[in-house]
């Protein structure tokens, strides 16, 4: 059976069949992967879909791989919850959690979109595969990798973060960290993918890898049973999930899946590197290319690939885009942890701030069934806690020392009751 | 006075395969016409129907972005590497 997909440019629509590719030579701008969406329909219904297996591959018709492909790689299907305490939190009604924190094997939405690029560097024929990483995406290049016996090159920046190098290395994976921000390390990763036959998921296998990222939103629709929301919040890091989210909307209207509906697109950035909020507050789709300086480092990309594209998708739907600071990121990290039994990374408490303001902006209201999308996990950012529990001293193994604990507790719990009595009177 | 420009592969098929030039263009708008009037095949393509470079092309000195040296304004020094990269790729999420 022929496949029913090829890479196109997304400027001027020229076409170039199956390969490792990711810009136009005749226009230079990136190239995505289209589908005969006619040949689709027989193929991607809600009835074949329910009938595949428990993971992203349950969307295997919609996503770059060819029919004979037998996934080894089972991510996604991860939950979407509805978040009553969070939103009560906010103001919000109708508030639900796509909590990609959960995504296996690697706990991060990266798990989605390396799934697709490595089916593909297989079907390339590359022995060697490698990235440019912020940390998820190298802790998930290097697991799928050993799975599926690939060697790897994945460069990160030498500040990352401790955990994320250690869940890199652990799989076996060549790590190398470049002196320099993800920015510097993205444009050196260009340069060695020309310079050897590798398959870099995020350069020249860039628009199979992107593909991923729909299984997002494939997951939303279905999990809702088989309808779209009203708003979808989003981090933005390159800017590429929030347009993926978006194109499998599309597909899934045009397919007849779902009923079309206007969904608002909302992205959500840290203040110390917001080039695309900045774009979307400013309407306009030219980034701005920025020096990043923030804690949430898996969104420290300065000149973000997909930035015109998301700010586009964004201003063309209706949405927003908000900038947080730190401060408000590892709040919102807690908040998310304390009311909804979550723990996520620093993006995660992007994300999650970003949500506030926008219902506190009155841009979200209250009744929308909105979706704001967790991607990774916070064991692999807990650095950004340090300092921020005290560890009390600890008890002997005796009932009257743990009275006496609670007792204490009880005690304290009352007198900041009491001073903020105090303070309100 | 010098600079080392290397090129993309991407815009090799207009220029005969030549990966790396040497440019006495003292700052970016003259490197660009330095380029153009050596692969004359290459200017349809470097820029877009407004006569602007097309916006996904980027240009790096040494370790970093021209938009953070001045861009048009920065006058190259010599021995600068300049570096092309169109759609420069990335990105997390």
């Amino acid at each position: 059976m022929t496949t029913a997909y090829w890479l196109r440019c997304r400027e001027c629509g020229k076409t170039y069949g199956h390969q490792p590719l990711s810009i136009c030579d005749e226009c230079f701008s990136p190239l995505e992967v289209a589908y005969d969406l006619e040949f689709a329909k027989t193929r991607f219904t809600r009835e074949t879909i329910s009938q595949g297996p428990l993971n992203m591959w349950r969307y295997k018709a919609l996503l770059p791989v060819k029919d004979t492909y037998v996934p080894q790689t089972p991510s996604g299907l991860t939950p979407l919850v509805k978040a009553p305490r969070l939103g009560a939190q906010f103001g919000a009604k109708n508030l639900y959690i796509k909590n990609d924190a959960v995504c296996m094997p690697t706990l991060s939405f990266k798990d989605r979109v390396v799934a697709v690029a490595l089916a593909n560097a297989q079907d390339f024929g590359f022995d060697t595969v490698g990235c440019s990483s912020t940390g998820n995406l190298a802790n998930a290049v290097a697991a799928h990798a050993a799975r599926l016996g690939l060697k790897t090159y994945i460069l990160v920046p030498s500040d990352l973060e401790p955990a994320k190098i250690l869940n890199t290395q652990v799989y076996g994976a060549t790590l190398v960290r470049v002196d320099g921000n993800y920015d510097h390390v993205n444009r050196l990763s260009s340069q060695i993918a020309e310079r050897y036959n590798w398959g870099f998921v995020n350069v020249n296998l860039r628009p199979y890898y992107a593909e991923g990222s729909k299984t997002v939103g494939f997951e939303i629709a279905e999990q809702l049973g088989w309808r779209l929301p009203d708003n979808v919040v989003v981090p933005m890091a390159g800017g590429s999930l929030i347009t993926k989210i978006r194109k499998a909307f599309n597909e899934l209207i045009e397919l007849g899946l779902v009923d079309e509906k206007p969904v608002k697109f909302f992205g959500a950035q840290a203040t110390g590197c917001s080039p695309i909020a900045k774009a979307v507050k400013n309407d306009t789709d030219v980034i701005e290319p920025q020096r990043p300086n923030t804690i949430a480092r898996s969104l420290a990309i300065g000149n973000p690939a997909d930035g015109i594209y998301a700010s586009r998708v964004i201003r063309g739907t209706g949405g927003w885009a908000e900038d947080v600071s730190d401060v408000e990121i590892v709040s919102a990290i807690q908040e998310l942890a304390e009311t909804e039994g979550i723990f996520t990374e620093t993006a995660g408490g992007v994300t999650t701030a970003v949500t506030a303001r926008l219902y506190a902006h009155g841009r979200i209201k209250p009744d929308e069934l909105t979706v704001t999308c967790i991607t990774g996990n916070g064991l692999k950012t807990t650095d950004c806690l340090d300092g921020a529990y005290e560890q009390r001293q600890a008890i002997r193994p005796r009932l009257a020392d743990f009275e006496n604990f609670v007792e204490e507790r009880n005690a304290a719990s009352q007198g900041l009751s009491l001073a903020g009595e105090s303070y309100g009177g | 006075m010098a600079v080392k420009v290397l090129l993309p592969n991407a815009f090799q098929k207009h220029t005969n395969n030549v990966k790396e030039i040497s440019s006495t263009a003292s700052n970016l708008p003259e490197l660009v016409n330095d380029i153009e009037g050596r692969f004359p095949a290459l200017r349809q393509h470097l820029r877009g129907d407004d006569g602007q470079i097309r916006r996904f092309i980027n240009f790096y000195v040494n370790e970093e972005d021209i938009r953070f040296l001045g861009n048009e304004k920065y006058a190259f020094q010599e021995g600068d590497e300049v570096l092309v990269i169109p759609s420069i790729a990335g990105g997390c999420c």
